[in-house]
């Protein structure tokens, strides 16, 4: 357990060290924000049911990170640590995959979750958001959405070969996801036919389930989402076990 | 003397490729046992299927008493292992590295301590990829030690390193063996085995060709000494000949190349025959000198001269 600690703590360092994913997580979505309130501003709108344009961005963003989280910043640093020989290295002592990969993820975890809490703490500053959700319960959908993302993530890093294909693979699967599904435009000014389309999108319902408890939805009325959620972290981990490998 | 790794018939493929084919070698304990060959002959696999890191296809493995496959766990807590270019994330920092180490294993060494021994204390707090590649071998040394191993793994420990490294890291090789560790190392510089090794296994082609000391694989596979000098005017090569002991000679430009054998204690040492031949034939030279067969000609004439890879 010391060990798992450590690496953890390691880990935090070097994310920080090597400041590219802290700049998409921790930056770049507060900027987005910053950007779109002062154009938009957070007036309530009847086509966000009311809510203004910060109030429906600060769950959709929340989304965004999740995804950057998972689909680059996850796979990428495990690809490198594969290519550089860190994990065979690690492998040559006593600490178990779990330990390796428990670490890594705690860490993703915590950034983007800390990604998440400065959207809060700037649209509660600047814009007063409004929240009418159960903080909780919120929570609890965010930590469904991140680890059923963070499987895919490590599906990724397992069959990917290379630090270059995380990388290519890990882009082409998230751009076409946060434009489309309302992650960073919001859906609702999307055609129909793009929004229809957007249902087969993952991350489209991390954005639902997020914004709906947001505005006081509870669990209870988003069980599709859960559900989608949970199979695709169901599905991805197990896939991902079966495909990992030390080098 | 007990024996730490026993390894028997081992065997292992990789696709078509035969890597490692009925190899079998003994290490003793508290020597330093050296495996050489050309690249490629198998040595890595060798040395990975004996940590556990890679699985045999077939032999038996035993190391310290433990079988590397069914007992990985209790195996790595008793080893201590330098692998070839694994590299660890390039922003942290020695002192991180360390501790991080120190952290995997129940009873650590004070890494601190470590560090000292090994030149590495100023530059606790640099990133490793600040180090230089003496410095990185140096660290990656110290990581192997961390967990007070009573059997140290090297491979290609000084692949990469300037001369003035590498005679450090021998140094501290002999000093670890002389804490009572065994090492058991691959190395592909011939020099390096012959002045670090107790005992080397030659291998060629996934199997062991020659096992013994240098100096003994030296006595047996290659006995021949030369005799090196630049003549100031050419003569006849073949009154060498004349003496017993020469088996043949070769020109290499203006030098001339005179082998022979001396290995009784009773007859002279070829160089003097050959002086004293040349000063009745009346010839001049300069730079003479005699060269004693190494185990890099052992290594030669077992494996060959033709190119690898």
């Amino acid at each position: 357990m010391r060990g798992f600690w450590k690496l953890t703590w390691v880990e935090i360092k070097l994310y920080f060290r090597i400041p590219i994913m802290a700049f998409f997580t921790l930056a770049l979505p507060p900027m987005l924000l910053l950007l779109f309130g002062s154009i938009f501003g957070n007036v309530p709108n009847p086509a966000y049911g009311g809510y203004g344009t910060v109030d429906v961005s600060v769950p959709a963003y929340s989304a965004l990170i999740i995804c950057l989280s998972a689909l680059l910043s996850l796979p990428i640093t495990l690809a490198s640590y594969r290519e550089r020989g860190t994990l065979r290295r690690y492998r040559a002592t006593p600490v178990s995959p779990a330990t390796v990969l428990g670490a890594q993820l705690v860490v993703q975890f915590l950034m983007t979750l800390a990604g998440m809490g400065l959207l809060v703490l700037l649209g509660k500053l600047v814009y007063h958001i409004r929240f009418d959700g159960n903080a909780w319960e919120v929570l609890a959908a965010f930590a469904l959405s991140c680890l059923s993302f963070f499987a895919v993530g490590l599906l990724l890093a397992g069959i990917l070969p290379s630090v270059r294909l995380a990388s290519i693979v890990g882009n082409v699967l998230l751009y076409p996801m946060i434009y489309l599904s309302g992650a960073t435009i919001p859906s609702q000014i999307m055609p129909e036919g793009v929004q229809k389309f957007s249902q087969f999108i993952p991350l489209t319902h991390v954005v639902t389930f997020l914004q709906g408890l947001w505005r006081g939805e509870n669990w209870s009325q988003h069980t599709t989402e859960a559900i989608i959620l949970s199979a695709l972290l169901v599905v991805c981990s197990l896939a991902a076990l079966k495909a990992f490998r030390w080098e | 003397m007990p024996q730490v790794i026993q390894v028997s018939h081992l065997r292992k493929v990789y696709g078509k490729t035969i890597a490692v084919d009925d190899l079998s070698l003994e290490v003793n304990e508290g020597e330093i046992f050296g495996m050489v060959g050309p690249n490629g002959a198998g040595k890595t696999t060798t040395i990975e299927c004996v940590e556990g890191l890679r699985c045999p296809d077939s032999g038996e493995v035993r190391v310290l008493d433990l079988d590397p496959q069914k007992q990985e766990h209790s195996l790595r807590l008793l080893i201590g292992t330098q692998l070839q270019q694994t590299q660890l994330p390039e922003r942290l920092k020695v002192g991180e590295a360390f501790d991080l180490f120190a952290s995997f294993y129940p009873n650590p060494d004070d890494w601190m301590v470590l560090l000292k021994r090994l030149g590495l204390q100023e530059k606790k707090d640099t990133f490793i990829s600040r180090l230089s590649g003496g410095q990185q071998q140096r660290l990656s040394i110290g990581l192997a030690l961390v967990n007070k191993p009573k059997l140290v793994f090297f491979d290609e420990l000084t692949t990469g390193v300037d001369p003035q490294a590498r005679h450090a890291i021998w140094d501290l090789v002999r000093e670890i063996q002389a804490e009572g560790r065994t090492v058991f190392m691959t190395t592909h510089l011939m020099e390096e085995a012959e002045k670090l090794c107790d005992r080397v296994a030659i291998v060629d082609h996934g199997n062991v060709v020659a096992m013994g000391s240098p100096a003994s694989l030296v006595r047996k596979l290659a006995p021949e000494s030369r005799v090196v000098f630049t003549p100031v005017k050419a003569f006849d090569l073949q009154v060498l000949k004349k003496i017993n002991s020469v088996s043949h000679v070769d020109q290499d430009g203006q030098k001339v190349i005179v082998y022979g054998r001396s290995i009784a204690i009773s007859q002279p040492p070829l160089i003097s025959e050959v002086v004293n031949l040349l000063s009745t034939q009346g010839v001049t030279y300069e730079d003479i000198r005699m060269e004693q067969p190494t185990l890099e000609d052992v290594f030669l004439l077992l494996t060959g001269r033709a190119m690898r890879d």
